[in-house]
């Protein structure tokens, strides 16, 4: 067997082999093993937080991560970006039908792997298997449940005017790296997906400046998209330094040839924070000790402002306005 | 980042902001027009309507190539795109550019269509052969800096002998569109000065607008795309305007010659003849503003290859494009703006790509208008 057919989906001896042979193998964890059809778990106390995420992604495989990493990163830090401690996933896959095994596996070790980092299990999963032409590879879900501390609670509505805005390191890595690999466009670049589970690092910020308002991870749109909607769900303006917002060189020069803003490009392993004006330099040291969160910097603060506008200081000394992108960012001609 | 960053310096743009406020005479207005829609774009991003005296006015031209395509073009490309069995190949940014009832290549897509986005005429020209059974036509938009590739493309299919492949031609010239301005003007005197395109004129070189700057006596500089190219080209006009000067500088020296692109030139003639007269999206018809293909390369015409029926679609009657793009009207002064008319659903020509002048407001400047609707 070198590729999925439609009987690995049809819930017969060969599905059986295949969740034995590949993900009971890959995800291995004594709850997974009882081989039931759902999982029975204890919970500690306190407020459980629950997120789910579905994942299409081309290509499937990415300088710095691949699908099966970013399942998982990406549910685990909409997890924690409540302040919680992710505990368990479920992992649900759709694969076409002529899918090579070898990736298939490939990227279960690549989940398992991205789960064992950020201290969570797989427990439960589900396989269905599509025809050729109906599905793009694979598709995963993932859901996610964790505990949030006592007393900490974190929402995008909670922003107040003056409050400052950190992110915890460059911009747009993700999106540069998988689009200098997607089809009709790949070009030479030294750019990896910043993919990656932020819990850890959240977890240190938490106890360090408990007066935390806010977390939230710039993915889709970019940096862009999230301050805007942030804005919005708290009914404050915001203003950023241009200079003050960490972008690599090679993202930037991408970006330019691109025609692209790299504010409205995605990432993966980044996150934005909001504290109270006076433990912002406490927050960026914290972010700092991190390996994650070494290129942190306070881009800006939260300001009085009805319509919600999000403004930017350019590096040449004017002001404009960072807004949500209308759909998907297109190359432009000249 | 090298070769962008030294264009991009804050302080060097404080010193010529400086120097721009000291030049310019306060008891006059300097009404100046960047043609292009990459000079717009760069204006607005990098904010530097905020490092110029309020008497330095920036006017907002139509050098926007998806922004001035006619919607009876648009509507011509979709119905090539749902034809059995054509494959249309277009540029990314035209793909959402609204058409007579909300239709886009998009959403032609979503229909069925094949439509699929290109980063050159050469992607087009492989898609084609690697699609021999189908045929591939080239939905070919913009200025001067697009036409040379797809005169390229056309001699190259010419060569390979491709069967499959064609282009729909919608090229267009920007000196005609300056002189379509300046000859609309009718009496006003609507622009003290022009901001040249940087890309174009690499192509067509400056003296391509020696001759309305003389018959016009009208300053213009050509300026390359950096926001400190703009700040230093807007100095270099006031200082011509002050002297009484209307000559064509170039501040884009590392990429413009006089001349232009010879050997682009040269392909763009072998290829391409002039179209006695061609409809821009808010600017009406333009004599001789636009290029069609040549008869020897008739059999790689999509327009003589398909049948394309004439459509006829105009923009919305409130839609104040025509006047924004001459400098009459500001974007806001525009009622549709910001109400019916957003970059997410947009009416009119001017916002329909990032570089269209009211797409630029409402992005990246719509917090300056007291009362506009959010």
């Amino acid at each position: 067997m070198t590729t999925i057919d439609l009987t690995h989906g049809s819930g017969g001896r060969a599905m059986h082999r295949l969740i034995k042979d590949v993900f009971a193998q890959a995800f291995d964890n004594h709850i997974l093993a009882q081989g039931n059809d759902q999982a029975a778990f204890d919970v500690a106390g306190g407020r459980m937080v629950m997120s789910t995420d579905g994942f299409v992604i081309s290509p499937l495989f990415f300088p710095g991560g691949d699908i099966g990493s970013l399942a998982v990163h990406g549910t685990v830090n909409d997890v924690a970006l409540a302040g919680a401690k992710p505990l368990y996933l479920s992992a649900g896959f759709i694969i076409e039908e002529g899918f090579p095994l070898s990736d298939l596996v490939t990227i279960a070790h690549s989940m398992a792997r991205a789960a064992q980092e950020a201290g969570g299990w797989i427990i439960t999963g589900d396989t269905k298997v599509v025809e050729r032409g109906k599905g793009d590879g694979v598709f995963i879900t993932t859901t996610g449940v964790g505990v949030v501390p006592p007393g900490l609670e974190l929402s995008g509505d909670k922003i107040r005017p003056g409050d400052a805005i950190l992110v915890s390191g460059t911009m747009g890595d993700h999106g540069v790296a998988v689009l200098s690999q997607r089809e009709g466009l790949s070009f030479e670049t030294q750019i990896l997906s910043d993919c990656a589970s932020l819990n850890h690092l959240i977890a240190d910020m938490v106890a360090a400046v408990p007066t935390l308002r806010c977390l939230r991870d710039p993915t889709r749109g970019g940096l862009a998209a999230t301050l805007n909607e942030l804005a919005h769900q708290s009914g404050v303006g915001m203003a950023v330094q241009e200079s003050a917002i960490p972008v690599r060189p090679e993202v930037a020069g991408a970006c330019e040839l691109l025609g692209l803003d790299p504010l409205n490009v995605a990432n993966e392993g980044k996150l934005v924070a909001f504290c109270p004006p006076e433990d912002a330099e406490r927050l960026l040291t914290v972010l700092r000790g991190h390996p994650l969160g070494k290129d942190a910097a306070i881009i800006g603060h939260a300001l009085d402002d009805p319509r919600c506008f999000v403004r930017m200081e350019t590096r040449m000394g004017g002001v404009r306005m960072i807004d949500w992108l209308s759909g998907e960012q297109l190359p432009r001609i000249c | 980042m090298k070769y962008v960053d030294e264009y991009r310096d804050g302080a060097t743009a404080a010193k010529l902001a400086r120097a721009i406020a000291a030049l310019a005479q306060p008891e006059r207005v300097y009404r100046l027009m960047e043609f292009c829609g990459g000079h717009t774009h760069a204006i607005s991003r990098h904010g530097l309507t905020d490092l110029l005296p309020p008497n330095v006015e920036m006017i907002h031209g139509p050098g926007c190539p998806v922004c001035v395509l006619p919607i009876e073009r648009l509507e011509a490309a979709i119905h090539l795109a749902l034809s059995e069995g054509v494959i249309l190949c277009s540029y990314g940014d035209m793909l959402r550019v609204p058409a007579a009832k909300g239709r886009s290549l998009l959403k032609a897509r979503a229909e069925g269509a094949d439509v699929r986005m290109v980063y050159s005429t050469t992607d087009a020209l492989q898609v084609a052969q690697d699609n021999p059974e189908r045929q591939v036509v080239f939905f070919a938009i913009g200025f001067e800096t697009t036409t040379p590739p797809t005169a390229v493309a056309l001699l190259h299919a010419k060569a390979l002998g491709l069967k499959n492949f064609s282009v729909f031609c919608n090229h267009v010239l920007t000196p005609a569109a300056i002189q379509g301005i300046l000859d609309g003007a009718q009496g006003e005197r609507p622009l003290d000065g022009v901001i040249g395109p940087s890309h174009v004129s690499t192509i067509i070189g400056s003296q391509a607008y020696e001759p309305f700057a003389f018959k016009h006596a009208l300053p213009v500089v050509i300026a390359g795309f950096e926001p400190l190219d703009v700040m230093q080209s807007i100095l270099m006009l006031i200082s011509q305007i002050n002297a009484g000067r209307h000559e064509v500088e170039n501040q884009y020296i590392r990429a413009v010659t006089r001349s232009g692109n010879a050997k682009a030139q040269a392909l763009v003639a072998e290829v391409f003849e002039l179209r006695p007269s061609f409809a821009w999206r808010g600017l009406g018809t333009v004599p001789w503003s636009a290029l069609s293909i040549r008869d020897a390369f008739a059999d790689l015409d999509a327009e003589k290859r398909f049948e394309v029926p004439a459509f006829t679609s105009q923009d919305n009657k409130a839609c104040a494009c025509a006047d924004i793009i001459r400098g009459r009207k500001k974007p806001r002064d525009c009622k549709l703006f910001g109400t019916a008319c957003t970059p997410d659903s947009p009416l009119g020509a001017c916002m329909v790509s990032s570089e269209g002048a009211c797409a630029a407001h409402w992005t990246f400047g719509r917090f300056r208008d007291g009362e506009a609707a959010q």
